[in-house]
């Protein structure tokens, strides 16, 4: 009987694990919904901001957020893809690939904060950039690389061996095999790892500070200094501007962070169904 | 055609290489830049210094170490239960329908912005501890909840993803045998999915300690040494954020020196995690 009863009790505390894990997720999109929606009009979205920013919109900043976002796609995804082919078709040397692999995993775990500092030193100091578009871009690609070259990687292999040998066998080349049945079958997963680097590089704040600088002009050129949302948001609320301002922000970037989750989602599902 | 296919593979290569150019070249410029605070100041005194006040020339990064330590720790005390129990209990004991909800709900928690969670932790969290336990709120604790809150979800879903990985027969063998569900949960499932939880743990806490903004924002920001969850202090990344826009010559030169020693710290778990893997298989 004692077991019976200790068991329902350990049970019943995983279940308040669970809803407990589920509550903090419910009370900081409910609380930011609650008190951002208000605030949200056609006007905040595409007006400049006045005031700093406690007045106006962030018309500037999603313009920024879009010009930060795809430049790092652009020049992040073809090196993590490419990089991801050559792993998988080329590299045969165990070893070289382990040092290469490792260098992949630390670069994953460095925290943004020095990839800030690098940017920073090389790009912007270095290199002569500036605070600009095109540094922050280029930080945030070396940031979001490893995601995109290991779920490039998983999906690669998680291609069925017997697409490559029924190609192979119908007298294709490993070069055509590669391009025409292994790559578009696993387009789905390597958009699925672009799509969840777009969210990080949405959400980035300390690298992007440090880098594209949080001039509030709308940029209009590689060389202009850019502040994205995070960054505004940020700025917004510790230099106590405008809560109001900072809730409404804080619900867009939430809103985008969901909009991609169920895309990301949408396109595993395919895949899944597919290889299934 | 032959050529325009070996420039491709050329590219390739030349692609795979990029990380470890990426890896190298900030190592390079971080200790470059880093360089002159421990030349001028020493190591020692940098490391173990227990002042820092740039202004004074006094660099001593200690309090920070503790602060961090003790963010990191606490969140870590407070996500790994919440989160070993929620992958427990999403693939041991709940209904179909509540884990398939569950999974991309914590997904999304994964995605939100982290300065959304230091605003968050700013408005809504701080004035409730200020009310709770008097003072101003910003501490070792506020930071130590939005760490959990933040890192729960990457906790969770690579445990549950080790959790899952536990072949059934061992789970039939044991309930075979008479035990209940709870202790073929707990004496049967976990430890053979220890190393992967491990490895989630390690993840977790790379995270937390690298987290910056999200944690600046509640902390209070102060120098010194914590003395209890309710003090303020102020973490490595939150250091050299705060500081960054304005420093110049060696003041500059040791924020950078502080991202080498957050850099080994990282580097350090790295290879931890790496070896722990490498026992799991």
């Amino acid at each position: 009987m004692r077991r019976i009863y200790k068991d329902k009790l350990s049970v019943g505390l995983l279940w308040l694990c669970g809803l407990l894990s589920l509550a903090f997720l419910l009370l900081v999109v409910g609380y930011i919904f609650v008190r951002g929606v208000g605030a949200i009009s056609w006007e905040f979205l595409t007006a400049p901001p006045r005031l700093m920013g406690k007045e106006g919109g962030i018309w500037p900043s999603i313009v920024s957020t879009v010009y930060l976002v795809t430049l790092s796609l652009l020049f992040a995804s073809p090196v993590g893809v490419g990089a991801a082919i050559y792993f998988f078709e080329y590299a045969k040397n165990k070893r070289v690939i382990r040092y290469l692999r490792f260098a992949t995993e630390i670069l994953a775990a460095v925290p943004s904060i020095l990839f800030g500092l690098f940017g920073f030193s090389f790009f912007v100091n270095f290199l002569g950039l500036g605070w600009s578009v095109l540094s922050g871009s280029l930080t945030l690609a070396l940031m979001i690389l490893p995601t995109i070259q290991r779920t490039a990687e998983e999906a690669l292999a998680s291609v069925p061996k017997s697409y490559i040998e029924g190609s192979l066998a119908l007298g294709a080349t490993r070069w055509q095999t590669m391009v025409q049945v292994v790559l578009p079958a696993a387009t789905s997963g390597i958009i699925t790892g672009i799509i969840l680097a777009v969210g990080r590089s949405i959400g980035e704040t300390a690298a992007v500070l440090l880098t594209a600088g949080s001039s509030l002009a709308t940029p209009n050129s590689l060389f202009s200094p850019a502040r994205s949302l995070s960054v505004h948001l940020f700025i917004l609320a510790t230099e106590g501007i405008s809560n109001q301002r900072a809730y409404a922000t804080s619900l867009l970037l939430i809103v985008l962070v969901f909009l991609i989750n169920i895309l990301a989602n949408q396109l595993r599902r395919r895949l899944s169904r597919r290889s299934a | 055609m032959k050529r325009r296919r070996e420039k491709i593979v050329f590219f390739l290569a030349l692609a795979a290489t990029i990380s470890v150019a990426a890896v190298s070249l900030l190592c390079i410029f971080i200790i470059i830049e880093g360089w002159p605070l421990l030349k001028n100041v020493g190591f020692t005194p940098f490391l173990f210094g227990t002042t820092w006040e740039p202004s004074q020339g006094k660099f001593g990064i200690l309090p920070m170490v503790a602060g961090t330590l003790a963010v990191t720790f606490g969140a870590l005390l407070l996500a790994v239960p919440l989160a070993v129990g929620t992958a427990l209990l999403l693939s041991e004991f709940a209904p179909k329908r509540f884990a398939s909800f569950m999974r991309p709900a914590l997904q999304l928690l994964a995605g939100i912005p982290s300065v959304v969670y230091g605003f968050f932790g700013l408005v809504f969290l701080i004035p409730r501890l200020a009310a709770l336990f008097g003072g101003s709120g910003f501490s070792v604790l506020a930071g130590s909840i939005i760490l959990t809150i933040m890192i729960l979800p990457t906790i969770a879903s690579i445990s549950e993803d080790a959790i899952r990985a536990v072949p059934k027969s061992y789970r039939e063998g044991s309930l075979a045998l008479g035990a209940t569900s709870w202790e073929t949960a707990r004496r049967v499932v976990l430890p053979a999915a220890r190393s992967g939880i491990i490895t989630a743990i390690l993840l977790g806490l790379g995270r937390a300690l690298g987290e910056t903004m999200a944690v600046l924002m509640v902390t209070g920001n102060v120098a010194t040494f914590p003395q209890s969850p309710h003090s303020p202090v102020r973490t490595l990344t939150g250091n050299i954020a705060l500081e960054m826009g304005y420093a110049t010559g060696l003041h500059r030169s040791a924020l950078f020196a502080t991202g080498i020693v957050l850099f080994v710290l990282i580097i350090i778990l790295t290879l931890f995690a790496n070896w722990t893997r490498g026992r799991a298989s």
